[in-house]
């Protein structure tokens, strides 16, 4: 899960991480306002999307005086900001984070990952602050400065030195920049993060350490734990159909395709998009159901496929294990006669019971094809869009 | 033969009285394989059908001559349960459980590295060597008996298909592991490599793999080093989108790092036969072996 930046830096503050002086607005007067209670200018207004990049497509700007707050807020809020994270479509922007602006000296990047490889907590830092950090580090790698932690010991003093020391950090600033980072830790694992990353890092002319930008991302395991930050969750920012899905317990992405398609299981589901896809059609989406779906479960499956106004064919691909397959076709055609299925529809099953569950489909009187295989599943509903 | 699991397994269910660690522990009953004990604390003295339920893992241990643990509890508590399991000293522990936080993950993760247990999963359909021993959600009458192909993958029903290919073609399979869909898991596709290469029962592999992270591009260079029997190879996602996390917690593209395009190349780079089709994987597999 995602939060917005100022939210990210209202936690950082909670940690004693320091970050500008700033305030929320959802209009222009309260921009304006938040402006003025910052006592000075310039200020920056920043739109408040969960995308990256946002500076590049003009959701970030500088104003010298309360006018061109009120000018930028305008423009900001209520845009459609498109990215580079974004896709074409964009994002609505809500919401605008007036902030102080700052001297700034320098900029790093700072960020504290989970590390599956190291099964680990791998702290990144670098000079090159401000810049896109995945392009630094297919470009010059030997600017990134990596350090491990190990779960179960936690972070050491020595760890921040060896970041601070690797940034080249002047030494009055080692020790404010340990105090930093271990506050930065404690936050990742108290509050389960995936992702901390603040880009840039400044250093102001007056050599304090602040955080200009803030992005988290948390472990959504772990949500059930963290109920503070998951009332964070912006359902704005998410695709409506996903949401929808996530509410019925399903995993569903929305993709470009018009083959709808349900499937049990996450990595038979990517498999299936991938069998559509040699068979010369795209997948409209990601539908996993579960290792053991149940037939509720299908009918809500169809409901959300058939809401998506791009699916021109719909392809069932169910393995039927511990769930056998004459339980599942019963779901198969009770959903179907629940949800008036008005594009054609191909039910490819196997495993348990597998000859029974074909008998009732085809007995059910509803308009589907079978498919023998995964291979002729992929073909006919390739044949059909 | 078979590696990790096999007649002389030894089962503690962790989870036993719940309802999908009772329904999995009879079906692997029925399927032969020799569930000894259950294990819900609180319900020690009890039975779960002709089952001993202990209050502990280590009682089941002692009392009941357990050596492999199959956990079903749910993610609050999993990460209690493994280590439990751990310390009580069972040589196997299979994780079915779905959802564990990733920083419990990975505390656990270090932990193990202190103890002599072995960890398949979580978030998998478990172990199962047909014929012998089933330890595990998957269905057994799909798979054959008697080997010569091992199979090791990153998913439940992916795996379950590939299996039935496998059988409808005629070849047997010796062991079948599902080690997880999770970006951080106890054993690797190479750890099961190198035992299914040990094992004589063994002729060769079909490793399926997924989007996100990088064990299938080490696991290739591990192929080509260390391995002599022939290796199938799969990789699902082809058509996966960049940033999204496709239903297993670890199957994402983060940073164009993990994608199955850059998965099969390195395979192909390592003599692996990459199958690019799932719905012809069983004829694939036929003609490589």
């Amino acid at each position: 899960m995602k939060i917005h930046e100022y939210q990210a830096k209202k936690l950082f503050s909670d940690y004693g991480v320091a970050v500008p002086e700033g305030a929320v607005a959802e209009s222009t007067g309260g921009a304006k306002k938040a402006a003025e209670n910052l006592g000075g200018f310039p200020v920056a207004v920043k739109a408040q999307i969960h995308a990256g990049g946002r500076g590049k497509g003009g959701g970030v700007k500088i104003a010298k005086d309360a006018a061109e707050v009120e000018k930028h807020a305008g423009e900001i809020i209520g845009m459609n900001l498109v990215t580079h994270q974004t896709g074409p479509a964009g994002q609505p922007v809500k919401r605008v984070l007036i902030e102080k602006g700052l001297n700034i000296e320098k900029e790093l990047y700072l960020s504290l990952m989970a590390d599956r490889e190291s099964a680990g907590i791998m702290i990144m830092a670098s000079q090159a602050g401000g810049m896109d950090i995945e392009a630094v580090a297919a470009q010059t790698p030997e600017k990134i400065i990596k350090v491990g932690v190990n779960p179960l010991s936690g972070i050491y003093p020595y760890h921040c030195r060896q970041a601070a020391f690797g940034l080249g950090l002047d030494k009055e600033l080692v020790k404010p920049f340990s105090q930093m980072l271990t506050s930065l830790y404690r936050l990742f694992v108290e509050r389960d993060c995936s992702l901390v990353e603040i880009n840039p890092l400044v250093i102001t002319g007056d050599k304090r350490l602040c955080a200009l930008d803030a992005k988290i991302s948390f472990d959504d395991n772990a949500l059930y734990r963290q109920k503070e930050i998951a009332e964070m969750r912006d359902l704005d920012e998410e695709d409506p159909l996903d949401v929808e899905a996530s509410r019925y317990n399903l995993n569903y992405i929305n993709l470009d395709g018009t083959v709808g398609n349900m499937v049990n299981g996450a990595g038979l589901a990517m498999a299936v998009m991938d069998t559509i896809k040699l068979a010369g059609a795209e997948p409209a989406n990601f539908l996993d159901v579960g290792g053991g779906a149940t037939a509720e479960m299908i009918e809500n499956g169809f409901r959300l496929i058939l809401s998506d106004k791009k699916v021109k064919a719909i392809l069932i691909n169910i393995f039927g294990g511990i769930l056998r397959c004459d339980v599942l076709a019963k779901g198969v055609v009770e959903a179907a006669k629940n949800t008036q299925i008005n594009v054609p529809l191909v039910v490819r099953m196997e495993g348990t019971n597998v000859e029974e569950g074909r008998r009732i489909l085809a007995d059910s009187g509803l308009d589907l094809q079978t498919a023998r295989d995964l291979k002729d599943a992929g073909q006919k509903v390739a044949s059909l869009v | 033969m078979t590696i990790f699991a096999d007649e002389n397994t030894r089962v503690v269910v962790q989870g036993i009285t719940g309802n999908e660690g009772k329904f999995h522990a009879r079906q692997c009953i029925e399927y032969g394989t020799k569930v000894v004990a259950g294990v819900t604390p609180g319900k020690g003295g009890q039975k779960m059908d002709e089952v001993p339920v202990f209050n502990s893992v280590a009682q089941s241990v002692n009392e009941a001559g357990a050596n492999c643990s199959l956990i079903f509890v749910p993610p609050p508590f999993a990460a209690d349960a493994i280590m439990e399991a751990a310390d009580a000293g069972v040589d196997l522990i299979v994780t079915i459980t779905e959802g564990i936080p990733v920083l419990d993950m990975m505390r656990v993760k270090h932990y193990l590295n202190t103890k002599k247990s072995r960890l398949i999963g979580p978030n998998c359909p478990g172990i199962i060597s047909p014929g012998r021993t089933k330890v595990g959600i998957m269905p057994g009458p799909i798979h054959k008996p008697g080997g010569p192909i091992g199979v090791v993958s990153r998913s439940g029903t992916l795996t379950y298909e590939v299996v039935y290919q496998l059988t409808r073609q005629g070849i047997g399979q010796s062991t079948c592991i599902g080690i997880g869909g999770d970006p951080v898991n106890g054993t690797s596709f190479i750890e099961c490599l190198e035992a299914f290469e040990a094992d004589p029962g063994t002729k060769g592999m079909v490793m399926v793999g997924e989007i996100g992270g990088s064990a299938e591009e080490q696991a290739a260079e591990y192929i080509k080093e260390n391995v002599s029997k022939p290796v199938v190879g799969f990789i699902a996602g082809m058509t996966a989108p960049p940033g999204r996390r496709m239903g297993h917690a670890g199957a994402i593209i983060s940073g164009g790092a993990g994608t199955a395009q850059g998965k099969v190349k390195a395979l192909k780079e390592c003599g692996v036969h990459v199958c690019e089709d799932l719905g012809r994987i069983g004829e694939f597999c036929a003609k490589v072996f």
